[in-house]
């Protein structure tokens, strides 16, 4: 497979996820929203924004809820914005569109369609949002069962899980930070943010079969980074990443495989062998980070294996 | 100029078919429909006007779902557009058919002992057939090409030879296109979904089929397979090399690969090292052996050619003067289908085979001669000026349908630049049968087929006529109002 078919599809997959998560996110948010007092909307929405992994700027003081919330739905220039990664997903996939399926290409261009038909006017629609979820999901189905599980498959599936394990760790920081401190403003309104933190991650169903509705945030935390099925724990995507990588690897038959694959499994690991109350102990913050900076390293070491390596290590044998 | 008119008494849905003195490809000049579409004629008739306009919607839906677009250059953005198809077969006899695969096999053998011959010894040239300064004063003669030994001296591997029809119904060449020619997936789509709109009609006229084009393609690029390559001919690595998805033909570079089952390539993914290409591949670099180029000579190696393409391959071309890597088409064909060198088919053909022309040219008067410069000039109105290194109906002047200022500006541009145009007469040239506002029309059509030049040639029976959709109009270019009609060679 050609490395930028790889690179294309790879990234394709990276930027549904996110904006999938994206949206969830800001749903979530503007539900919290009707809960609670209006004086620390706007405080909220700058955390929102970094805990989605947007850049922080000199203007901060000036984002309002309004244009925040704005600018990560509609604003192209924002490289967090949902906009943005509807686009960005279109335009990978163009590039290799004999690739994918036509059913895969007809699905993404709605959604593109869709995005680009959706005016600033209405901000705060949900239905927006909800097609976001509902077009990444469908996409998602039809990407299983209309293309080939091959090598480009196991490239969207390794995009997908690096993405959402950066996205879950990036969320858990930030909300952590913020609200794991006891005897802060009311406990009901604390409640609604953890509650709104499992939303964000679809896990507060599964959350309540596994501990009940008894909400803290050590068990969230357990939840969220640890559980081994549970499909939007960091655990579950790292495992998900190296499953991809390794079949990556065998499909592709590269003599230099054995660097990421070591990485992968590494942070496999990492997150195989960790116990909840070590890792509070050390510091969520600490671990969280030590995950973030692995999967940066997956990243880099899957570019440099299979899309951009050098000349003379890839000549073949 | 204009051709005079007869109502004629066709029953509907022929009865806005209009004859002139066009030759027209169904009916003869006594108004009676040609035997070989009788069929097609018949069924027509039996067909209502809703059922016509169903299929038509039927075959448009199914442009539209492949994705089957060009762009137009020089307009504002969204220009990407449906190819327009013409919903009614163009037929021709087995025998006019063959009359005119021979034309294009004399032809294309002629000009590829023509372009070996100007980039080695200039035979041609010394002997004063050609003129030595219309060679070299051409913007497509590749000064790099002198002397470099091309695979099979296969310089055109794949031509797309413009033909139109004389009011005599004889066929003429009306330029060659011997670089980058393209159209044939249009070609292959609109006989796909023509089987599927006429079924009936398309068995009873007993069709040759096209489909092998594909094959054909990939065995004559099989055979430029560079002698040494690891893999010997029977797997070589062919790759098609296509600007990008921001190409208008990006369509038909995709569909071709697939088709072929060749990798679809952009000049990012091939490296050369040690004057071998490869492409990279997530398995690391593999070897490339031969090139499908739809990228201009210009574009194709920032270092032998344009600094400024990002398009190509830095390097690509010293690994082709290596001998390591094919390319179809080679280098420098272009000054092959220059319009002033075209003038000069003819006596090309007479001096490498010692045989005259099946195929004439059209008359062409070149504008840096004075006595053919005065002629025209005298009387632009009654002739099209084009500019002998363009193509896609860019850079022309239709006299007939052209102001006064155009033609002013024509002048100048000629006076400036003699070398640069050539004029030809206005033809008339030959009209088909088409399905408009509901009823049948006679339209102006072209004829292009496609030509390919390896250890054989090989000619797919038909080809791309393509269509002047606007009622008189003589320009068929997709780029200027022009559709496409499947072709078909009765067997």
């Amino acid at each position: 497979m050609l490395s930028r078919v790889a690179d294309s599809l790879y990234w394709m997959s990276r930027y549904l996820e996110r904006a999938e998560h994206t949206a969830r996110v800001i749903n979530i948010q503007l539900n919290l929203m009707l809960e609670r007092g209006s004086q620390s909307e706007d405080l909220d929405w700058v955390r929102v924004g970094r805990s989605l992994g947007m850049e922080s700027s000199e203007d901060e003081d000036d984002w309002s809820a309004e244009s925040l919330a704005q600018s990560l739905l509609y604003d192209a220039s924002n490289r967090s914005s949902i906009v943005a990664s509807i686009v960005n997903a279109r335009e990978n996939a163009r590039q290799v569109r004999e690739q994918i399926s036509s059913e895969m290409w007809e699905q993404l261009n709605r959604l593109f369609h869709a995005v680009r038909r959706s005016s600033p006017e209405a901000w705060d629609s949900r239905e927006f949002l909800q097609s976001i979820k509902e077009g990444a999901h469908l996409f998602q189905g039809i990407t299983d069962s209309t293309m080939t599980h091959g090598e480009g498959w196991q490239f969207i599936q390794g995009g997908r899980y690096l993405e959402r394990a950066v996205a879950v760790s990036t969320l858990l920081d930030g909300h952590f930070h913020e609200f794991h401190q006891p005897a802060q403003a009311g406990a009901e309104r604390v409640y609604l943010e953890w509650i709104g933190l499992l939303r964000s991650c679809t896990a507060f169903e599964a959350y309540c079969k596994a501990y009940t509705a008894d909400v803290k945030p050590g068990r969230i935390a357990e939840f969220l980074v640890l559980h081994p099925t549970f499909p939007h724990s960091i655990r579950f995507s790292a495992e998900a990443l190296e499953t991809a990588i390794k079949e990556i690897g065998r499909e592709a038959g590269s003599r230099r495989a054995a660097r990421v694959e070591r990485i992968a499994g590494r942070l496999r690991a990492t997150l195989g062998f960790s116990q909840i109350d070590e890792i509070m102990s050390g510091g969520l913050h600490a671990y969280l980070q030590e995950l973030l900076r692995q999967c940066g390293q997956v990243h880099g070491a899957l570019y440099q294996t299979y899309v951009s390596y050098p000349i003379e290590a890839a000549l073949e044998a | 100029m204009a051709g005079t008119a007869t109502k004629h008494t066709l029953p509907a849905p022929f009865h806005e078919y209009e004859l002139d003195d066009a030759f027209d490809e169904m009916v003869d000049s006594g108004g009676a429909v040609r035997p070989h579409y009788r069929h097609i004629y018949e069924a027509l008739r039996e067909l209502t006007g809703d059922e016509l306009r169903r299929r038509q919607q039927i075959a448009d839906l199914s442009f539209l779902h492949q994705g089957i677009t060009f762009t137009v250059y020089g307009r504002d953005e969204g220009t990407e557009r449906i190819f327009p198809n013409d919903l009614l077969p163009r037929v021709l006899t087995r025998e006019e058919w063959t009359r005119i695969e021979i034309g294009l096999t004399q032809r294309i053998t002629a000009l590829n002992l023509f372009l070996k011959d100007i980039y080695h010894e200039g035979k041609i040239l010394n002997d004063g057939v050609v003129p030595r300064e219309i060679i070299y004063s051409c913007k497509h003669f590749r000064r790099q090409m002198r002397g470099l030994h091309v695979r099979k001296d296969a310089y055109v591997t794949v031509a797309g030879t413009d033909l139109i029809r004389m009011p005599s119904g004889e066929f003429v060449v009306l330029e060659d296109n011997l670089r980058v020619p393209s159209g044939v997936s249009y070609m292959l789509v609109s006989r796909e979904v023509m089987k599927r709109l006429f079924p009936d009609l398309f068995r009873k006229c007993g069709v040759q089929p096209i489909e092998h084009y594909s094959q054909a393609l990939l065995s004559t690029l099989r055979a430029l397979t560079p002698q040494g390559s690891p893999r010997g001919t029977s797997e070589p690595t062919i790759v098609l090399l296509t600007p990008g998805v921001f190409n208008s033909a990006y369509f038909e570079h995709a569909f071709l690969a697939r088709q072929m089952g060749i990798e679809l390539v952009e000049g990012r993914d091939l490296v050369v090292h040690d004057n071998f290409v490869y492409m990279r591949t997530t398995a690391g670099l593999r070897r490339v052996d031969v090139i499908y180029r739809r990228i201009d000579d210009d574009f194709i190696d920032p270092m032998a050619f344009r600094a400024d393409s990002s398009l190509g391959v830095p390097g690509l071309f010293n690994a082709y003067r290596a001998g390591n890597v094919s390319m179809a088409n080679a280098l420098g064909t272009g000054v092959a289908d220059d319009k002033a060198v075209y003038a000069y088919v003819p006596s090309i053909i007479k001096y490498y085979l010692k045989e005259d022309p099946i195929l004439d040219n059209v008359q062409t008067f070149l504008m840096s001669d004075p006595v053919h410069r005065r002629h025209v000039l005298a009387r632009l109105q009654d002739y099209v000026v084009k500019a002998v290194g363009e193509s896609g109906g860019y850079g022309m002047l239709i006299g007939p349908h052209s102001t006064a200022e155009q033609r002013d500006e024509f002048r100048r541009r000629i006076e400036a630049d003699p070398r640069n145009y050539i004029a030809q007469p206005t033809i008339r040239f030959s009209r088909a049968p088409c399905f408009l506002d509901g009823n049948v029309q006679p339209r102006h059509v072209d004829l292009r087929p496609y030509i390919l030049f390896g250890d054989k040639v090989t000619v797919v029976p038909g080809g791309l006529t393509r269509v002047a959709l606007r009622k008189g109009s003589l320009v068929v270019n997709s780029s200027q109002g022009g559709g496409s009609k499947d072709t078909w060679v009765l067997d």
